[in-house]
C-alpha cells in the first residue's frame, strides 16, 4: 500500500496555543508550515482554560513590570525553574499578549480601555488577562483566525490557500524519523480512514500537550496521553522534572461521571473561600513557612485585600495550587471533608448573584447542567484532580531546541519554565512566548542547513508495523490496561508519595508494559478508537515510568512532587535536575542527574536574601554575599 | 440508582449503516457521551464518537439525540425517562464518516471565505482602546464553541446540498457581524454578507439559535442586526461611514 506522503520545512505537532503560535511563526518567516492534530482544527486542549494569561502589563496596578512576575514564577516554582525561561516569559508575555489583540482576540476591558487582568493565586498583582471565563477559547480562536488569515493571503499571492500552511487535522503521529542524529520527519495515521502518511521534514516542533489520561481523575481530554514527550524519549531527546505533576485543588467530585473536571481558579481570584464540613476556612491553618509573611492571618484581612491591595496581605486560598490542592487533601483525610468526598468552595455568600454569572459564566453553566448545583445558592464541591505537567523536554530556552538536531519543543510538553509547580495563568503566555521562539528556532534551524535529511525507507516500515500490530492481533481489550494504568497512577503516584507505593507503581507499569504488548482491536482502521488507545499506550506507559522513576529518585518534597517520607523541602536537591531517557534498547526509562546552572547575577539581585536563603544553599548564599557586595 | 437503559445508535460508515440496539448501564449523574463511551469500552471498542473536553467546552460532540441537536457531553440521561429509547445518531447535514462522525468540513471551508479581521494600519499592538460595552456585542459571538450545530439544523441547507456553495450558515453569518461590530475592524462587510455568504437566504426563523448549546442569540443579537445593516448600507452608504467613524471616535475618547 503506498504510504501518502508530504515535504515541508517545519512540521508542527499540535494545534493548541503553542503549536499554533509556533507554526504562525514559521509561515511568518517564510517557511512551508504543517500542523498536524489529533482533533478538529481549534478543539485542542487550549480550548479549555478558563482562568487567564499572565502578563505584567500593569493596566490594573502600574507597579507590576516583569521583575515582579519573574520573581513570583520562581517562587511558585520553588526555584527550580530554569530561570532564563522563566525570565524570557515575563518579559515577552506582555507582547505576545497585545499582538492577539492585533490580531482580533477581545479581552475583557478595563475602565479606561485597555485589556483588563485578574487575580490569580501566586501573581502578586493582577496579571491575567482574560475573557471571562473562557480565555482559552479566545486564544486558540484567535490564533486560529490568525492562521486562516494567512492562509487567504496565500491564496492571494499564490492562488493557494494552503500552499505555506496546512492543517493536517485527526491526524496523529506515532513516531519521528532520523537520518542519523537528525531529524528527518515524522509518521502518523489519519483518524478518520486509518491510512498512513509521512512527512519529510527537517524540523519538528513537538506541541503535544500533557500527560493527564495516565490518571482517572483529571481534569485533561483523550488527547492527553503523552505523545510528545514520548516521541521526543523515542528520538532520543531527554525529558526533565517528570516528578512535578500540579494536582489542581479544585476539580469536580460529583456526579462520578464528571469527576475532576476543573473548576477554575477564577473562583477564588474573584472571592470564593474553601470551607471544610465544620465550616470552618481551613486555609489559615495550612501557609507554609516561607510565605508566612505573604498571607493574610485573618479573615478580615484577606476580604479586605480584595478592595485594598496595597495595605492588606491576600487571603491564603490564593496560595500557590501545590500547597491548596495537598490542604484540601489533608482535610478530608482528617475526616473534614464534604459528603462526596471533597471540600466545599464557595463564592454564592460572597457575590450578588449577577456578579457570579458575569464573571464566572461558564462555572455557572457547568454546575447547572452537569450537577445540578446552582453555584449563585450554594456552595460547590471540590477535591484535587491531576491538570498540568510540570516535566517535559529539556529545550534550549532562546530556540525551544531540544538535544535532538531538529527537533523543538513548546507549551506544556516542555519542561523547566515552570519548575517544580506552575502558576495558574503562566500555562497560556507561556505558549505564546516558546510558541513563537520554537517556530522562529525551527526556521533558522532549516536556514542553517547545508543539506536535508533524508527518511530511510526502513523506518518507515518498522513505523508502519508498529502501527499496524493491534489490528493483526486478537489480544486483550485494550481499555482495560488503560484503566489499570489510571488506577495504579492516581493510588501510588498521585499528590502524595512514598518509596513503597511508587515502587509497587513501577511494578505494575512494567507489567502493564507487557500486557500492552499483546493489546488487540477489533473493527476496521476507519476512525477506530480501540486501535488508536492501543497505540497510544505505549506513550502513556513510557511518561508513567518516567514519572515513577523519577520520584522515587527525588528524596524530598517541592511543588508537584510531595513525598510523605521525605516531607522536608531540600536545597540541595534544588540544584538538582532529574534527567530521563531510554535505555540503550529502547525499553525502559533511565534516569539521571544534572545540574542545576545557577542564576545569572543580575537576575539573583532581584531576591531579597532572607527570601534566598529558604531555598538555596550555604554555598550558594556565601556566593550571592560576595555579589552583592561587589 | 443505576439502571439498564435502552440505546438505538447509528453505526455505519461510507455512506451505509444502520440504527443498532443496545442495553447499557446508566449510573446516577452520567451524561449521554457517558453512556456512548460506556458502550465502546464494554460492546463496541470501534464506535466512532468525537469528543474531548467533556465539559461542553470544545463543540467536538455534538450529535442528535432523540432527533434534536445536542452536545452529548452536556444531555444528562436524567433528561429522560428510564424506559425510554434513546436514539443517537450523527449531524444530518453534514456526510457521515463513521457513526456518529461526520465531515465537518464545510464548515472550515466557510471559515476561510470570510475575510479576517481588518485593523486600521495605524494602531499598533499595545495601543488598542475599547470599552467593554463596545466589545460586549462581538463577545457574545465569540463565545461560540463551533459545534456547528447551527448549521447543521439550518433548513436552508439541512436537505438543500444546493444551497451549501452560496451560504455561510448561521456561525460563519454570524462571525461577520462579529467583525462588523468588532470597534476596530475596518473592512466593508455588508454587501459580500449578502451576495457571497447567502445572508438573504434567511429568513429568521432562529431554529439556529434554539440549538446553541452556548445560548448565543445567533438570529436576534446577530443575524437580524447584519441585515439592517445591509438595508441601511444598501440606502445610504454615508450611514455606514457615519457608522464607522463614531464607533472609532467613542471607542477612542
Ligand atoms: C480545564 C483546564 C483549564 C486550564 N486553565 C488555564 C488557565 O486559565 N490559564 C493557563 O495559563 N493555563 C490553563 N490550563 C493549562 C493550559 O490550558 C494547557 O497547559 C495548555 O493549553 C497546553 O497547550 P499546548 O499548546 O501545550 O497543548 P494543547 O492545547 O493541549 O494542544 C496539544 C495539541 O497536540 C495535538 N497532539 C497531541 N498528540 C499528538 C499526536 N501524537 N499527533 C498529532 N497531534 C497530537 C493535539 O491534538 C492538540 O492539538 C488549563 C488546563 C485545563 C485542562
Ligand atoms: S434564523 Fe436564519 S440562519 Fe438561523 S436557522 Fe433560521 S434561516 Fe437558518
Ligand atoms: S453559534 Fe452556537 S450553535 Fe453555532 S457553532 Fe457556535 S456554539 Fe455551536
Ligand atoms: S466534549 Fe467538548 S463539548 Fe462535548
Amino acid at each position: 500500500m503506498e504510504i501518502e506522503r508530504h515535504e515541508y520545512d517545519v512540521v508542527v505537532i499540535g494545534a493548541g496555543g503553542a503549536g499554533l503560535r509556533a507554526a504562525i511563526e514559521a509561515r511568518q518567516q517564510g517557511k512551508r508550515t504543517a500542523i498536524v492534530c489529533k482533533s478538529l482544527f481549534g478543539k485542542a486542549h487550549t480550548v479549555m482554560a478558563e482562568g487567564g494569561a499572565a502578563a505584567a502589563m500593569g493596566n490594573v496596578n502600574s507597579a507590576d513590570n516583569w521583575m515582579v512576575h519573574f520573581r513570583d514564577t520562581m517562587r511558585g516554582g520553588k526555584f527550580l525553574n530554569n530561570w532564563r525561561m522563566a525570565e524570557l516569559h515575563a518579559k515577552e508575555a506582555p507582547d505576545r499578549v497585545w499582538e492577539l489583540e492585533a490580531w482580533g482576540a477581545l479581552f475583557d476591558r478595563t475602565k479606561d480601555g485597555k485589556i483588563s487582568q485578574r487575580n490569580f493565586g501566586g501573581h502578586e498583582y493582577p496579571r491575567l488577562a482574560h475573557v471571562g471565563d473562557r480565555t482559552g477559547l479566545e486564544l486558540i480562536r484567535t490564533l486560529q483566525q490568525r492562521v486562516v488569515a494567512l492562509q487567504q493571503e496565500d491564496e492571494k499571492l499564490h492562488g493557494d490557500a494552503e500552499a505555506y500552511i496546512k492543517v493536517f487535522q485527526e491526524c496523529t503521529v506515532t513516531r519521528l524519523l532520523k537520518d542519523g542524529d537528525a531529524i528527518s520527519g515524522a509518521f502518523g495515521y489519519w483518524r478518520e480512514n486509518g491510512k498512513l502518511i509521512l512527512f519529510d521534514a527537517p524540523a519538528v516542533v513537538l506541541a503535544t500537550g500533557g500527560i493527564g489520561k495516565s490518571y482517572v481523575v483529571t481534569s485533561n481530554s483523550w488527547e492527553y496521553t503523552g505523545d510528545g514527550h514520548a516521541l521526543a524519549l523515542l528520538a532520543g531527546a531527554k525529558l526533565i522534572n517528570m516528578e512535578f505533576i500540579q494536582f489542581h485543588p479544585t476539580g469536580m467530585v460529583w456526579p462520578p461521571s464528571v469527576r475532576g473536571i476543573l473548576v477554575t481558579e477564577s473562583v477564588r481570584g474573584d472571592g470564593g473561600v474553601l470551607k471544610n464540613s465544620d465550616g470552618k476556612r481551613f486555609m489559615f491553618d495550612y501557609i507554609p513557612e516561607v510565605f508566612k509573611d505573604k498571607y493574610a492571618t485573618t479573615e478580615e484581612e484577606g476580604d479586605r485585600w480584595y478592595t485594598d491591595q496595597a495595605n492588606n496581605r491576600r487571603p491564603p486560598e490564593l496560595l500557590p495550587r501545590d500547597e491548596v490542592a495537598r490542604a484540601i487533601n489533608s482535610e478530608v483525610k482528617a475526616g473534614r471533608g464534604s459528603p462526596q468526598g471533597g471540600v466545599y468552595l464557595d463564592v454564592s455568600s460572597r457575590l450578588p448573584a449577577t456578579e457570579i454569572v458575569r464573571r464566572l459564566p461558564s462555572m455557572h453553566h457547568q454546575f447547572k447542567e452537569l450537577a445540578d448545583v446552582d453555584i449563585t445558592k450554594e456552595p460547590m464541591q471540590v477535591g484535587p484532580t491531576c491538570h498540568y505537567i510540570m516535566g517535559g523536554v529539556e529545550v534550549d530556552a532562546d530556540t525551544g531546541a531540544a538535544d535532538v538536531p531538529g527537533l523543538f519543543a513548546a507549551g506544556e510538553v516542555s519542561g523547566g519554565m515552570h519548575g517544580s509547580n506552575r502558576l495558574g495563568g503562566n500555562s497560556l503566555s507561556d505558549l505564546l512566548v516558546f510558541g513563537r521562539r520554537a517556530g522562529a528556532g525551527a526556521a533558522s534551524y532549516v536556514d542553517g542547513l547545508a543539506a536535508r535529511p533524508k527518511i530511510s525507507p526502513d523506518s518507515v516500515d518498522a513505523a508502519k508495523a508498529e502501527a499496524l500490530a493491534p489490528l493483526e492481533r486478537a489480544g486483550e481489550n485494550p481499555y482495560e490496561v488503560h484503566h489499570e494504568l489510571q488506577r495504579t497512577m492516581n493510588e501510588l503516584v498521585g499528590i502524595i508519595r512514598k518509596a513503597e507505593e511508587v515502587t509497587e507503581a513501577l511494578e505494575a507499569v512494567g507489567k502493564l508494559k507487557e500486557r500492552a504488548r499483546g493489546v488487540g482491536a477489533v473493527g476496521s482502521r476507519i476512525y477506530n478508537p480501540g486501535w488508536h488507545l492501543s497505540l497510544d499506550l505505549r506513550n502513556m506507559l513510557l511518561v508513567s515510568e518516567c514519572v515513577a522513576k523519577a520520584a522515587l529518585l527525588r528524596q524530598e518534597s517541592r511543588g508537584g512532587h510531595t513525598r510523605d517520607d521525605f516531607p522536608g523541602m531540600s536545597s540541595e536537591w534544588r540544584r538538582k535536575l532529574l534527567r530521563c531517557g531510554l535505555s540503550p534498547d529502547g525499553s525502559s526509562v533511565t534516569v539521571e542527574e544534572k545540574v542545576q546552572p545557577s542564576m545569572r547575577e543580575d537576575l539573583i539581585k532581584l531576591f531579597d536574601r532572607d527570601e534566598l536563603k529558604k531555598y538555596i544553599t550555604e554555598d550558594e548564599l556565601a556566593d550571592f554575599d560576595a555579589l552583592v557586595k561587589e | 440508582m443505576s439502571y439498564k437503559a435502552k440505546f438505538r445508535v447509528w453505526r455505519g460508515e461510507g455512506g451505509e449503516g444502520k440504527l443498532e440496539d443496545f442495553t447499557v448501564e446508566v449510573n446516577e449523574g452520567e451524561v449521554v457521551l457517558d453512556i456512548i463511551h460506556r458502550l465502546q469500552a464494554t460492546q463496541a471498542p470501534d464506535l466512532a464518537v468525537r469528543w474531548n473536553c467533556k465539559a461542553g467546552k470544545c463543540g467536538s460532540c455534538s450529535m442528535e439525540i432523540n432527533g434534536r441537536p445536542k452536545l452529548g457531553c452536556m444531555t444528562r440521561m436524567s433528561t429522560f425517562t428510564e424506559d425510554e429509547t434513546i436514539t443517537v445518531t450523527p449531524m444530518r447535514t453534514f456526510p457521515v464518516i463513521k457513526d456518529l462522525v461526520t465531515d465537518v468540513s464545510f464548515n472550515y471551508q466557510k471559515a476561510r471565505e470570510i475575510p479576517s479581521f481588518t485593523p486600521p494600519s495605524d494602531v499598533k499592538p499595545g495601543e488598542y482602546r475599547m470599552q467593554q460595552i463596545d466589545v460586549e456585542r462581538s463577545q457574545e459571538f465569540r463565545k461560540c464553541i463551533e459545534c456547528f450545530m447551527c448549521n447543521n439544523v439550518c433548513h436552508v441547507i439541512r436537505d438543500h446540498e444546493e444551497n451549501k456553495p452560496g451560504f455561510a450558515g448561521p456561525r460563519f453569518l454570524m462571525r461577520i457581524a462579529e467583525l462588523d461590530m468588532h470597534p476596530y475592524d475596518v473592512a466593508d462587510r455588508k454587501d459580500s454578507a449578502q451576495e457571497e455568504h447567502g445572508l438573504g437566504y434567511c429568513n429568521i426563523t432562529k431554529c439556529c439559535t434554539e440549538v446553541c448549546p452556548e445560548h448565543i442569540k445567533i438570529t436576534d443579537n446577530a443575524l437580524i442586526p447584519m441585515k439592517e445593516r445591509v438595508v441601511d448600507r444598501k440606502y445610504d452608504p454615508l450611514v455606514w461611514l457615519g457608522n464607522k467613524i463614531f464607533k472609532r471616535s467613542s471607542s477612542k475618547s
